[in-house]
């Protein structure tokens, strides 16, 4: 199981606390995934038309920034493992 | 004892305020959903505990709301706005060419006889429907098909469809408003779009009198006369009597005729209220005095009325959609501040008084008469 940590308003839209886990092994499973699982959280993550990443969205995990990623490229190992969560974290803001 | 629920988006959320019909009490709920905008909440004729609320945000897109119990609980329902057919393009600020690209509902229209039935307004403009609660919506897409649609250029705030008008009688006919194309009719339900500017002038578009491309800030009609229309545009009040085929200016003796919010008397259709705001480049009121004009007359004549209202030293703004009024006796007046004030006046507006002081900035209020 993947490890996923929301921020607080996604947590709020999808009504979890804490992390919630995924049958996932690469950035593009753990969306469907997250939004099969909470369809409240459907179109927050990534534009429905376009399939694209939010702008002010970013997915993290082992200190890396995975946003940029191909989002078929497998996950790292630590997350695979379970030693690690993937992190969707809303940019900064605000200045 | 009759209720008024009093439902106002902010800039960081939702709140409901409800009294009884005296108006002097408040209860003051929220906030719903903090810390996102919410541009527009808004019941349900058919069903009043059906509420309706657009919630967005920079980070996370656009989400709809509904609840089932007068506000209480909330639960998201379908976000899915995809343009239809061939999405082509608009114009940008800078004339260029810019493909529609869906951004946030602005304003939600429910169905006065069916609860699972509203509309929805959004940027970039467009009008949708969902017929089924909200789980799924569908673009009424004639409109921006519109033969002049790829002219169409965003005001300040952006292209928005901002404005829903339902006939109160005629499902088919359909008034809707957007910055900056103008005013449009569909008299077969949404298959076909009529632009309706006739008698508008703007100076700030090349041709101060063309088929599109005005800055309509607002419509207001009341429903026991539906072919009378008032607008509060970019500059300018405007009133027509033949269903927007035409247009003649009522600004009479306002003290600006800029402004954003406009409403009619819930029960004389002669009596129109606007909140006139210093001009386009100073969004604040003249004189630092906050002053809703009232005219008696259909417009022409306006008489404004300040008591209880800020006379010195106030510079809010009062946003298009955060101007409503209730259907109890005596009219309640109602109108939220982009300073977090709400005012009610409960008597057509002769007395105000703030129901809430410290909310965020406000986006939009609306009312609901409970019996």
């Amino acid at each position: 199981m993947t490890r996923v940590v929301l921020p607080y308003h996604l947590r709020s839209l999808a009504r979890v606390r804490g992390e919630v886990t995924v049958e996932a092994t690469t950035l593009l499973g753990v969306l469907d995934a997250l939004e099969e699982q909470h369809p409240a959280l459907r179109g927050t993550m990534r534009d429905p038309a376009s399939g694209r990443r939010r702008p002010f969205v970013r997915f993290y995990a082992c200190q890396q920034d995975l946003s940029h990623d191909s989002p078929d490229a497998p996950l790292p190992d630590a997350v695979l493992r379970g030693d690690e969560p993937v992190l969707v974290v809303g940019a900064m803001a605000g200045g | 004892m009759a209720a008024v629920r009093v439902l106002v988006g902010t800039k960081k959320g939702a709140f409901v305020l409800t009294s009884d019909e005296r108006r002097r009490d408040w209860t003051v709920e929220g906030p719903h959903f903090g810390g996102w905008e919410i541009y527009h909440v808004k019941g349900s004729p058919a069903d009043p505990d059906r509420i309706w609320a657009s919630q967005s945000g920079g980070w996370f897109g656009q989400v709809m709301q509904r609840s089932d119990d007068g506000g209480r609980s909330w639960n998201p329902v379908g976000n899915d706005f995809a343009y239809a057919g061939d999405v082509g393009t608009h114009q940008d600020f800078d004339g260029t060419p810019k493909p529609w690209a869906f951004t946030r509902v602005w304003h939600i229209e429910p169905s006065r006889t069916d609860r699972d039935t509203a509309y929805a307004g959004v940027e970039d403009a467009a009008m949708f429907k969902t017929t089924d609660g909200g789980v799924t919506w569908k673009e009424l897409a004639g409109l921006r098909g519109h033969g002049s649609g790829p002219s169409w250029q965003p005001g300040a705030g952006g292209l928005c469809l901002h404005t829903i008008l339902l006939h109160p009688t005629d499902e088919q006919r359909i008034f809707a408003a957007i910055s900056a194309a103008g005013a449009f009719r569909t008299d077969d339900g949404g298959h076909t779009w009529l632009p309706i500017n006739k008698g508008l002038m703007s100076g700030e578009i090349p041709h101060q009198e063309a088929e599109v491309g005005h800055c309509v800030h607002k419509l207001a009609l009341h429903p026991d006369r539906p072919d009378t229309l008032y607008m509060q545009k970019h500059w300018d009040v405007m009133r027509s009597q033949d269903a927007g085929a035409s247009w003649h200016e009522v600004s009479g003796d306002l003290p600006t005729d800029f402004g954003f919010a406009i409403d009619v008397h819930a029960h004389e259709p002669e009596t129109v209220y606007v909140v006139p705001i210093t001009s386009d480049y100073f969004h604040v009121p003249p004189d630092g005095k906050l002053r809703v004009y009232r005219s008696r007359t259909g417009g022409g004549e306006w008489q404004p009325l300040t008591k209880g209202l800020p006379q010195e030293h106030c510079y809010v703004n009062v946003l298009r959609d955060a101007m409503a009024v209730d259907r109890l006796d005596g009219c309640g007046v109602y109108f939220g501040t982009t300073g977090g004030q709400v005012y009610c006046s409960p008597d057509g507006g002769d007395n105000w008084e703030a129901i809430v002081h410290d909310l965020p900035a406000v986006l939009s209020v609306e009312v609901q008469t409970l019996p």
